[in-house]
């Protein structure tokens, strides 16, 4: 009998084993979660922690060796060129491999992988998003011409073979935490995924359209009325290059096409929204100081771009030397290379030039089987890509994605929704065409002049970017880069019929007429995503273009002399609010105070006294915000009840300056009531509909209306766990102000450089440079960020060991 | 005396294993030794128990202290521990001595088998 006792408890210890190694549904595989010598209590990192180490890799031609300085930044000096690159993967693996691994995962439709299909098959959806999308179609094209290059080769080549050293030996233990509680482990990195991220970045730069949302508005509204809530250009608008600058005219034929609006009236098509959006608020700013106007004589340079804020960040700090380069700057990790920064010679940065750069064509399929479809009355082969996903229990969906000589058919409904399909979309994307960005910060890591900083740009096609410029030799310049369609006014606005050739792009600008200026007379030259230049540039953009930043930026900038770092320090933390500037005598002037108890007339009285600053504790910005928003919503929603989602409200630009010219705007009636509203009643309205909002937050948050409650700076971790993240941060900022902190978006890395010699720069992102939530560096730069203070950027001239803020020393050699 | 030798070997067999092998590795040591020092089952189980439960706490106490408790106070909060590192590291430990403890009881019946 003694073999029944052995055989139960043996298995109870199999089931209990069994159990404690997969996780449960939400529960992770707590046994090896919790082992101290194996879970997470292994990233549990020592403050003490040595980071100094030595490493043998046969890979490498020479010795490198890596200093980290106490902000954990790496200071690579490398006998080779391409020794910094496996350097660097190696590096970006160590710090971030989760991170790393996540974005591609999500990038490439996999995240059901790690995830599961989600509830309601969330994530399923944004899988299928991506890969009829196509993103690793537009990564293995890309590929293909960064392959094809020896440079750009060499970077892939060696970066890929870093990652993939450090990766090698890892066992469980050694493991990200994330890892840890999804229950999987890594896989080999490719130059694939590195193609892979920056499509990525494509994607969150250029991905945002309203070509569905116009097409509904156009629809629904009509042509008339369309053109007046949504009009092409903005009476305020401070364009990238100046008013009054001379274009070429276009050699391409752009004449609109006689039948547009019947083309998308045709349809009786009304798609569902994107399951995964970028942010409206991806857009950045940049300027270039001439030493005319510094008090040193030499020309400083600012960028910051706005993107999301997450933990591990987006961005990662390094300094690359080898006998070819020096160049110090922000990284991404998933790329080789430095993406923003400067060198002892030049310094560059980069804000979304925000055109659109992807639209959408109607696809008449032969028949069910998708093969074939007509195009100028033939037919044309579709190519099919099967698309397999599989779910974290194994759990397989699959789908075929059609290319069309556009692109791949992206839009169409879900399975499962399939009465509603009407009709199918293919993507004209600009990412889709094969062109080698790496190739551009290749070469700007090693420029030293203009002449070499236009040359590496050129090799930038999308997403369009304005690249600033600033040199030690006193030039500044600023390029809206990349390759962009040459459109007819309003094309891709709208859904198009791709069984017309007519509705095609028909040629790419030429690069040269790419709206530029180097050293204007004004003594500088900045960006902040607005529409490039006045109405006489003879292409039409299509895109968002946010005008208030860039115009605030001249302003300030116009009436500035002797400008130093502090200075620009000072500017990049502005919170002035021009929007607020312009509405707030609107709003406070048409309120018809009869309607005010004594609740409304404190909130009146907090915003009438209000500086027009969103300073964390400033309570006006809170509601002047809300207002209007309100404000904005009472005037349009009425005209757009009847429009099916989705569609979207005009800007607040276009709201404000239509009243500013005519208080008795078309729109401010209430199209729903039999009386004719006026100005002062829809503010009104939207006062009292405030002033709700406003006791109720009052009641919620302890009696405070400060801006830094309402406006949430928030740095999220990537899976959106709370106990990783950080939000409502004491910080001021928000949408068309140039800190542009606005809830879990803002300027993710600040950076200031002065051309002097030695090169003084100074930097900040809202993170850390180890990836790790157990590490005390995870968030280190974070309250400094929310201060709106810098650190001086340690840029080695040598591998100097005994800088006192070199903290520790790993070597790498053959 | 039997119990403290079986209860210290099976704690430094399990972190030697644990080195090299997944976490069951504990199930391992507390198994082997159990089946070699001859003791009653419940006393096996019991310093199968108390070996794991000790060892996981001591590592898993130095890694905190090391770390000054700012990994398992936010690990704490994503279980629902409102942010009690230490009442993590107790429930750990307990997984760890329950394995342990059936693992060595295991061993015991084992080694009452083959006799």
């Amino acid at each position: 009998m003694k073999w029944i006792s052995f055989s139960i408890s043996a298995l109870v210890l199999a089931a209990l084993i069994y159990a404690l190694d997969r996780p449960w549904g939400a529960i992770p595989a707590l046994g090896k979660l919790l082992s101290p010598q194996h879970g997470f209590w292994q990233n549990a990192e020592s403050y003490d922690k040595d980071w100094s180490n030595t490493y043998q890799f046969n890979h490498l031609n020479g010795k490198v060796e890596v200093l980290l300085d106490e902000r954990m930044v790496p200071h690579i000096f490398a006998e080779h060129d391409e020794d910094a690159y496996f350097v660097q993967g190696y590096l970006h693996a160590q710090f971030r491999l989760w991170q790393m691994e996540f974005q591609i995962y999500a990038a490439s439709g996999r995240l059901s992988e790690i995830l599961g299909f989600g509830n309601d098959s969330l994530y399923l959806k944004v899988d299928l998003g991506m890969r009829r999308l196509g993103m690793v179609y537009a990564a293995e094209q890309a590929l293909k011409e960064m392959e094809s290059d020896p440079a750009s080769k060499l970077m892939l080549d060696n970066y890929t073979a870093g990652f993939n050293a450090y990766v090698q030996h890892l066992q469980w233990k050694d493991l990200p935490l994330e890892y840890k509680l999804l229950n999987y482990t890594p896989e080999k990195w490719t130059n694939l995924k590195s193609a892979i991220f920056l499509k990525m970045i494509s994607y969150d730069l250029t991905a945002r359209d309203n070509d569905i949302e116009y097409t509904n508005l156009l629809k629904t509204l009509g042509p008339d009325m369309f053109e007046k809530m949504y009009p092409v250009t903005s009476d305020s608008l401070d364009p990238i290059i100046p008013k009054g600058t001379f274009f070429e005219k276009s050699p391409i034929d752009l004449s609109v096409p006689a039948h547009i609006h019947d083309s998308t009236h045709a349809w009786g098509v009304l798609l569902e929204k994107e399951m995964t959006e970028p942010h409206p608020g991806n857009g950045s700013n940049n300027w270039a100081v001439s030493g005319s106007r510094t008090a040193s004589g030499k020309p400083i340079l600012c960028d910051d771009p706005h993107l999301g804020m997450n933990l591990p960040a987006l961005w990662f700090e390094i300094q690359i030397k080898t006998p070819q380069q020096n160049v110090y700057g922000v990284s991404f990790p998933g790329a080789p290379g430095v993406i923003i920064g400067f060198n002892d010679s030049i310094s560059w940065g980069v804000t979304n030039g925000s055109r659109d750069v992807r639209d959408y064509y109607k696809i008449h399929f032969e028949d069910q089987t998708r093969q074939k479809y007509w195009y100028n009355g033939e037919l044309r082969n579709t190519t099919q890509r099967p698309e397999k996903i599989t779910g974290k229990n194994g759990q397989v969906y699959i789908d075929t994605v059609d290319y069309t000589h556009f692109g791949p058919v992206a839009r169409q409904l879900f399975q499962g929704a399939k009465d509603k399909v009407y009709a199918e979309y293919a993507v004209r994307w600009k990412a889709h065409d094969p062109s080698n960005e790496l190739k551009a910060f290749y070469m700007l890591n090693r420029a030293k002049n203009y002449d070499e900083y236009l040359t590496a740009i050129r090799n930038f096609k999308t997403p369009v970017q304005n690249f600033v410029f600033a040199s030690a030799t006193n030039d500044i310049a600023i390029w809206q880069q990349g390759e962009y369609p040459a459109k007819w006014r309003r094309q891709g606005d709208f859904l198009m019929d791709g069984k017309d050739s007519t509705y095609e792009w028909r040629g790419m600008i030429p690069e040269t007429q790419n709206p530029h200026q180097k050293n204007p007379a004004r003594g500088f030259v900045s960006s902040a995503n607005q529409y490039p230049t006045d109405t006489t540039y003879p292409y039409y953009l299509g895109g968002d273009h946010p005008p208030y930043r860039g115009k605030i930026i001249n302003f300030y900038l116009s009436d500035m002399n002797g400008v130093t770092v502090e200075d620009m320090m000072y500017l990049q933390n502005q919170n002035y609010n021009y929007y607020a500037e312009l509405a707030v005598p609107v709003l406070i002037n048409h309120l018809n105070r009869d309607y005010l108890d004594e609740k409304g007339w404190k909130y009146f009285e907090m915003i009438r006294i209000w500086n027009r600053k969103n300073d964390p504790e400033e309570k006006g910005a809170t509601i002047f915000t809300i207002w209007a928003k309100k404000f904005r919503e009472l005037t349009y929603a009425d005209e757009l009840a009847k429009v099916p989602d989705p569609k979207r409200m005009p800007y607040e630009n276009i709201h404000i300056e239509a009243i500013l010219k005519d208080t008795n705007y078309l729109f401010l009636d209430d199209i729903t009531t039999e009386v004719k509203e006026g100005l002062s009643d829809i503010v009104t309205r939207a006062f009292i509909e405030t002033t709700e909002v406003l006791e109720k937050m009052e009641n919620e948050n302890k009696g405070s209306l400060a801006w830094y409650q309402y406006n949430n700076a928030s740095v999220n971790h990537l899976l959106k766990l709370p106990v990783f993240s950080y939000n409502k941060l004491y910080t001021g900022g928000g949408v068309h102000i140039i800190n542009a902190v606005s809830g879990n978006h803002g300027p993710s890395w600040r950076m200031i450089v002065h051309m002097t010699d030695p090169v003084e720069a100074y930097g900040i992102y809202p993170g850390g440079q180890v990836g790790n939530p157990g590490s005390k560096f995870y968030d280190q730069f974070i309250n400094d960020w929310a201060a709106g203070r810098y650190y001086k950027l340690l840029f080695l001239k040598e591998a100097d060991g005994t800088h006192p803020a070199v903290k520790f020393k790993q070597t790498f050699s053959k | 005396m039997k119990y403290i030798v079986a209860l210290l070997l099976t704690c430094l067999l399990a972190f030697a294993l644990s080195l090299y092998l997944p976490w069951y590795a504990i199930a391992i040591a507390a198994f082997v030794v159990a089946a070699c020092i001859h003791q009653t089952p419940f006393k096996a189980f019991s310093a199968g128990f108390v070996g794991i439960f000790f060892l996981w706490t001591v590592v898993s106490f130095y890694l905190n202290w090391q770390n000054k408790s700012l990994l398992s106070t936010k690990m704490a909060n994503l279980f629902p521990l409102d942010g009690e590192g230490f009442g993590l590291l107790v429930i750990a430990a307990l997984i760890g001595g329950i394995v342990g403890g059936t693992a060595a009881l295991t061993g015991s019946y084992f080694r009452r088998m083959l006799n």
